[in-house]
């Protein structure tokens, strides 16, 4: 007997119907994420097995309809069709239904059975529907809907063997026939469309494709066809307009009759509906005064974790990476291949793992957030405020997030399903402070603005609230150009409230923090690296002799003098110095420029840069003795002809360039990553540099004209 | 009894109950709308209402949806009284 082929089944459900729950059910913690081009959204695949058969579990993104308008929306259908390259069609379809809301939830299966698949229904919050004296007659509803129904509870294992029995069954069964509840002229004109453009096409994309104007499903017909497609379902649909029919809008109509038809009978509740406790819940959480107070307090303990509690953590990472490069220091040879290990490589991975902890700990905190069902609330009450900049209440969170560091930020934008929305949010997000440009703000500040008490204060407040303010105005540009688009709907469900589940959130935890660490990792480290080249060579004096070799064995007091002639013939001090010109309208000399170059990677690097540039050694960013040091350095350079080098102009035009800049490889390689395009990633750093250099440039001509 | 007043829903105050008369236009929101559950004959009960007036939280059928004033402003009701 030869052994049972695998199958392969795909879990479709509407958000919030415990569909990760399911799966995580279903195919255990052990599952990995498939990315497809040009999508952004993730879809978990896991493996299990069902007495002798193996089975494949794929996890697509939760949704109302198959009405898709993007191409994360349009994920779902082709994977279904099995028309994606080497992703082969699924044996069953897995449908999710709530019990609490079966006519929404049953809309999405109405459009799912018509794509050739067999399909099991798992009934889910079955335990919510109880509480709420709603009860659904399983027999009916089988009948009534023509397929295999199955009550579970997921989070108790309830139900789950039986599940797999029938999915198991179904796989062997017919395929349900394309039968849509709509006009005959419309289904007609699906199937003649289909026969005419290629008989392999199913007609259920055709009926996609001719029911949503503009769609994703129209563009995937017409690239693969050609105008001949676009102008069979132009014509097809003028016919079914001259009919009578309002193309954009019968769908929905008619499936909801139909499910009416189906399901009359089958669920039973009270008659007054009852006061849940979400309702209760929410009459404080949502209110005007109380709900705005309790969000207030959220955000101030999601903002402290990300920034205060976290930072034990990266102090013991940074301490630990320090004793790692003395102990590579003081165990080889000095030579470019230590210098490599530590300055590069250790310095390289250091920046990364850094931000592990604020990362970790923020998912965390949000992955409770959403899967209690608070997140909705958040971006409901916040929506308002955000919408004045294009944007919808979905935003505040990742924006509030980039405080403490953009990268976080960047990766909790996944909630916004709006894919324009998503982006405007990604491109603004590095502009907020994060805590990367602290170390700047308080050594500029402390320097250069310490009278009367309040300056370097009031300082500090103006560079975050120029994050505040430029955001939200750049997020408008770009919502009224590059993103132009449909003001987005913001019908949004308010979720019942849940308490999380541990398990998956401590699994959201890791996967979030592996994954930084892997694609981020690759590509800092090789950045670090590539600066730390720059950097050390050409690492001879014109006489050929080896500047480190030179260093060794030089005096302590002219050690300091050494290393900055030696960064001063390298290629970044080079490059500085050719650069010049370019500095000088906003206040700094090389050295200045040099040090800003070298902290493009990541921001932080700046003060160790200054510290080699000004001849005070590697001063840490955490180190405050040194950073006084530096201060006085600071205060006492000159330019050749004897002025003052840092004035109040300069030091305000160096705050504010750090402050709009995106100087950080990370965050550059979160939002390549998110959005799965370089391109944007070279905009973000494009269009913040201008920025920055034109916001620089205007504060330290104006200052010059004041004095 | 209250009289069956016809109006829009972003104009129902907090508290009050309407049944779906019909959704305006033949556009991606009126679908998504409708897609959403939003159908003539589905009683819609408004439960609360963000800060500043908008967005406002309906609840409808068993679920709990929010919706923009604009978004609202499509959907034509009648006020069919008040949650007890």
């Amino acid at each position: 007997m030869n052994p049972p082929t695998a199958i392969r089944v795909a879990l479709l459900g509407n958000p919030n119907t415990g569909k990760t729950t399911l799966f995580n059910a279903l195919a255990g913690l052990n599952h990995r994420t498939g990315n497809y081009p040009g999508v952004t959204v993730e879809v978990k695949k896991g493996k299990g097995i069902h007495g002798v058969t193996p089975i494949e579990w794929i996890d697509l993104p939760g949704t109302y309809s198959l009405a898709a308008r993007s191409p994360d929306e349009m994920l779902a259908v082709d994977l279904i069709l099995g028309r994606i390259a080497g992703e082969p069609k699924p044996d069953v379809l897995l449908c999710l239904a709530d019990a609490t809301n079966l006519e929404r939830n049953l809309y999405l299966i109405s459009q799912a059975r018509e794509l050739g698949l067999p399909i099991v229904v798992a009934l889910t919050m079955n335990d919510l529907a109880e509480s709420q004296a709603i009860t659904v007659d399983l027999a009916r509803l089988e009948l009534g809907l023509g397929l295999p129904v199955v009550a579970i509870l997921a989070a108790r294992n309830k139900g789950i063997s039986q599940l797999k029995d029938r999915l198991l069954e179904a796989s062997k069964g017919p395929t349900p026939a394309f039968d849509p509840p709509l006009p005959a002229e419309v289904i007609n004109s699906a199937k003649n469309i289909a026969q005419d453009l290629d008989s392999e096409l199913p007609p259920a994309l055709a009926l996609r494709a001719l029911l949503d104007e503009g769609g994703s499903a129209e563009i995937e017909l017409v690239q693969q066809y050609g105008a001949k497609a676009a102008e069979m379902l132009a014509s097809h649909r003028a016919l079914l307009t001259q009919a009578g029919h309002a193309v954009a809008v019968l769908e929905p109509r008619h499936r909801y009759k139909d499910l009416r038809k189906r399901l009359a009978g089958v669920v039973t509740r009270p008659k007054e509906r009852q006061n849940t406790f979400s309702d209760r819940l929410d009459r404080w959480l949502v209110h005007p005064i109380w709900g705005v107070a309790f969000f207030l307090f959220v955000m101030l303990l999601l903002f402290q974790s990300i920034f205060f509690f976290a930072s034990p953590a990266m102090d013991v990472i940074d301490g630990g990476m320090e004793s790692l490069q003395d102990l590579a220091r003081n165990n080889l040879q000095p030579g470019p291949f230590t210098s490599l290990l530590v300055d590069g490589v250790l310095a390289g991975v250091g920046g990364v793992v850094i931000f592990l902890p604020q990362i970790i700990i923020l998912f965390g905190f949000l992955g409770i957030l959403e899967d209690c069902g608070y997140m909705a609330r958040a971006a409901f009450l916040m929506d308002r405020i955000m919408s004045r900049c294009g944007l919808s209440g979905k935003s505040f969170i990742p924006l509030l997030s980039s405080l403490a560091c953009a990268v976080p930020g960047i990766l909790s934008t996944r909630v916004i399903e709006n894919r324009r929305d998503r982006l405007a949010t990604i491109l603004v997000a590095p502009l907020m402070s994060c805590s990367a440009r602290l170390p700047v703000y308080t050594l500029f500040s402390a320097a250069f603005f310490p009278d009367p008490w309040w300056l370097a204060g009031t300082v500090m407040f103006g560079l975050y609230a120029t994050g505040f303010v430029v955001a939200p105005l750049v997020a408008l540009i770009l919502r009224g150009s590059l993103l132009k688009g449909d003001v987005p709907l913001f019908v949004l469900e308010m979720p019942t409230y849940r308490r999380p589940a541990i398990l998956p959130t401590l699994k959201r935890m890791w996967d979030a923090g592996t994954s930084f660490l892997y694609r981020a990792g690759t590509l800092i480290l090789a950045t670090m690296v590539l600066v730390w080249a720059l950097l050390y060579f050409p690492s001879a004096d014109s006489n050929g002799l080896d500047f480190p070799t030179r260093i060794a064995n030089a005096n302590p007091e002219d050690q300091q003098g050494l290393v900055l002639e030696w960064k001063e013939q390298s290629w970044l001090g080079r490059t500085g110095k050719a650069l010049e010109p370019v500095f000088i309208p906003l206040g700094w000399d090389w050295r200045i420029g040099m040090s800003v170059l070298a902290s493009f990677p990541a921001r932080e690097v700046v003060v160790a840069a200054l510290g080699v540039s000004f001849g005070e050694g590697e001063v840490a960013a955490n180190d405050e003795e040194g950073r006084n040091k530096l201060t006085q350095r600071l205060k006492a350079a000159t330019w050749p002809d004897g002025r003052p080098l840092v004035t109040t102009a300069s030091a305000l035009s160096l705050l504010v360039f750090f402050a709009l800049c995106c100087q950080c490889a990370s965050t550059l390689a979160v939002i390549a990553r998110e959005t799965r395009s370089i391109g944007w990633a070279v905009f973000t750093f494009s269009y913040m540099t201008t920025l920055a250099y034109a916001a620089a440039f205007a504060i330290y001509q104006t200052g010059r004209l004041f004095g | 009894m209250v009289p069956e007043i016809p109006t829009t829903l972003d104009s129902v105050p907090l508290g009050a109950r309407c049944l779906v008369t019909a959704i305006d236009g033949i556009d991606q929101l009126a679908r998504k709308l409708l897609e959403m559950g939003i159908i003539e004959g589905e009683e819609i009960e408004v439960i609360a209402r963000a800060p500043l007036g908008d967005p406002m939280e309906i609840r409808l059928l068993d679920s709990s949806l929010s919706l923009r004033n604009v978004e609202a402003r499509r959907i034509h009701v009648t006020l069919i009284g008040t949650h007890p």
